[in-house]
């Protein structure tokens, strides 16, 4: 087992521990950065995906996984941020004006939805959420002039400053960048005052608010800034895209989402990243398990979201700490050879909770 | 100026009267105790000053502020930091991270310096982190300031959120009952950290307590509650030996 010392203060304030975490973050970064050379057009399509999908994930997973809010309704704030985009664009707003305002516009939304949601907890909100998700679908499908209602909008590649970002790889590093940024954001975030109140708001509300938290404060924050989160990816998902229709923003989008943190193992931000890939690798391997399977299940049409479903409770059953949990649990089983127990890293319930808020 | 005060408090769920006139005063610097039966409204009256159920008569003065009305979090904000009686600590994450969010009043940084991290944020940190560690040291708890909370047994999280309320630097402490479920050597030892706490750190405390050896040893005056009502007040020691408290513990005497 390894051991780091520490000397300083300093050490715990970091964004890298210790060296190995140096060395393995800055292997990830070549490999990433590398990809236009070592991947096929394929592949770079789905790395585009997984770096959208990363920063959503980011998104939710700082509202569900560390603020321990649901919401079923992140198709809506991805919606916000792929209209705002492209309404801007063709408008000629240049493109860091116009993801700022997906941003801001998602956080704004954001803000309004989360003032009166967050006053509702568990089940609760999580019918608040899905009941935005749809309203919001259904006003961009009806606002036919703004939105182009059924008939979409199509963008244009991004263009920065007069150059078009439009091949596979330029497109890449825009969106690696962005993510790599929302990254930093979310962490920095976690390791100072506001990330501590969005877990102490997690654990305990009551004992947050003894503390001097303002409950509804952090709540609406929270949501605010997944929501900003979400905008961005929705911005880059529709320059992904190139085409933005309504059936695109549905309840299975957001369940989709959820998915993302709940896969990818709920309270770590590295989750977001490996259930974001998960997700966009899974459609894969149903298409190629298509071809094995027989021909009345595999032309059923509900195949996709049996799976994800499936899935999904799988998931939640047998994994909950999703998959970011199993590789803790694999790396603390080498690292505590051969003393590792099997109940290490199971969620202790309290069943003594003593004053509730209400 | 009365340090801290309670005035005629009352609060009532449905038809049931949980608190009932009760009135109080705190000094500075003393220990007071809230004793009574289960079921007295002991923890009540704590959910009352917390603001965590709003009263329905009477009222709480600090420090010549009044307290009702307002929200909870502006009451920790005040300077009055609490522990609960079945500990609510947060337990996803660490002993650190949990002190430090004791720290949550003392914050000074803005949401978008948090988010650059920036040099600013990092000397709050630290010197928050150095608050925090003088909590660790006063208390012990070197040993488990990485550990999860939701490993660590309940003597050790009990003593955690003593160490969580003082973080916050309060000049008030309510304890609810700082004893219960710790066995007598750790009582011991929470005796001497109350009286730490007193004499060392100069808070009041006001605690609510079943365990007498503790509340004598400890208390400058003493409150009994029965069924939502104060029946007594003075020292331990009259306390003890009021009627109505030996009657509110073991029933009145058989008419011969």
């Amino acid at each position: 087992m390894r051991f780091h010392f520490k000397t300083a203060y300093d050490q715990d304030l970091r964004l890298f521990r210790h060296g190995g975490q140096v060395f393995w973050y800055g292997f990830l970064a070549v490999v990433l950065l590398a990809a236009p050379w070592w991947a096929s057009a394929y592949v770079m399509s789905q790395l585009h995906f997984i770096a959208i999908y990363s920063i959503v994930g980011f998104g939710l997973m700082m509202l569900t996984g560390f603020t321990g809010q649901i919401s079923l309704g992140h198709a809506a704030f991805l919606a916000v941020g792929a209209y705002t985009e492209a309404l801007m664009q063709a408008a000629g707003v240049p493109f860091f004006i116009s993801i700022a305002c997906a941003a801001l516009f998602a956080a704004l939304v954001g803000v309004i939805v989360g003032l009166p949601a967050l006053r509702l907890k568990g089940i609760y909100l999580a019918i608040a959420t899905l009941a935005f998700n749809v309203i919001v679908e259904e006003i961009i499908t009806r606002w036919h002039g703004l939105t182009g209602g059924n008939e979409g909008k199509h963008l244009k590649p991004v263009e920065i400053f007069g150059w078009k970002l439009a091949s596979d790889a330029e497109f890449y590093y825009l969106c690696l960048a962005l993510t790599v940024l929302c990254c930093l954001a979310c962490v920095n975030l976690l390791r100072s005052p506001t990330g501590r109140a969005f877990v102490a708001i997690r654990d305990s509300e009551i004992s947050a608010a003894c503390l001097g938290v303002n409950l509804a404060k952090y709540k609406t924050m929270s949501f605010a800034f997944s929501a900003a989160l979400t905008g961005v990816g929705g911005a880059l998902y529709a320059h992904k895209i190139a085409f933005i229709s309504p059936e695109q923003f549905t309840l299975f989008q957001s369940i989709e989402l959820i998915t993302i943190v709940i896969l990818g193992g709920i309270g770590f931000l590295h989750g977001a990243v490996l259930g974001a890939a998960f997700i966009i690798v899974l459609p894969q391997f149903i298409s190629i398990a298509k071809d094995y399977l027989p021909a009345a299940l595999a032309g059923a049409s509900g195949l996709q979201a049996t799976v994800f479903g499936l899935v999904l409770v799988g998931f939640i059953i047998f994994e909950p700490l999703g998959l970011y949990g199993r590789w803790l649990k694999i790396r603390t089983w080498f690292e505590l050879f051969p003393f590792y127990r099997k109940g290490m890293f199971r969620r202790q319930k309290s069943y003594m909770k003593s004053e509730r808020l209400r | 100026m009365k340090f801290f005060a309670v005035e005629n408090l009352g609060i009532r769920f449905g038809g049931v009267v949980a608190v009932d006139d009760v009135s109080f005063e705190v000094q500075r610097g003393e220990v007071y105790t809230i004793i009574g039966p289960n079921g007295a409204g002991k923890t009540t009256i704590f959910n009352l000053i917390g603001l965590i159920y709003p009263a329905t008569s009477g009222r709480i003065t600090f420090q010549g502020r009044e307290l009702t009305g307002s929200k909870p979090h502006r009451v920790a904000e005040l300077g009055i930091a609490r522990t609960f009686q079945n500990i609510e600590l947060f337990e996803h994450a660490t002993v650190l991270q949990n002190l430090l969010i004791g720290r949550h009043r003392h914050r000074s940084s803005a949401l978008w310096q948090e988010l650059a991290y920036t040099p600013a944020v990092r000397r709050a940190e630290r010197v928050q982190r150095e608050a925090v560690e003088k909590v660790i040291e006063f208390l012990d708890l070197q040993h488990y300031r990485d550990s999860m909370v939701v490993g660590l047994p309940y003597g050790i999280r009990k003593v955690i959120e003593l160490g969580r309320a003082l973080a916050t630097e309060p000049r008030l402490l309510l304890l609810d009952e700082p004893s219960s479920g710790l066995n007598p050597e750790e009582t011991n030892e929470m005796a001497f950290w109350i009286e730490d706490i007193k004499r060392g750190l100069g808070i009041t405390v006001l605690m609510v307590e079943h365990d007498m050896s503790l509340v004598q040893r400890v208390s400058d005056r003493v409150l009994a509650l029965n069924e939502g009502r104060a029946i007594a007040q003075g020292t331990p020691a009259q306390v003890q030996a009021h009627p109505a408290v030996i009657e509110a513990y073991l029933g009145s005497k058989e008419p011969a």
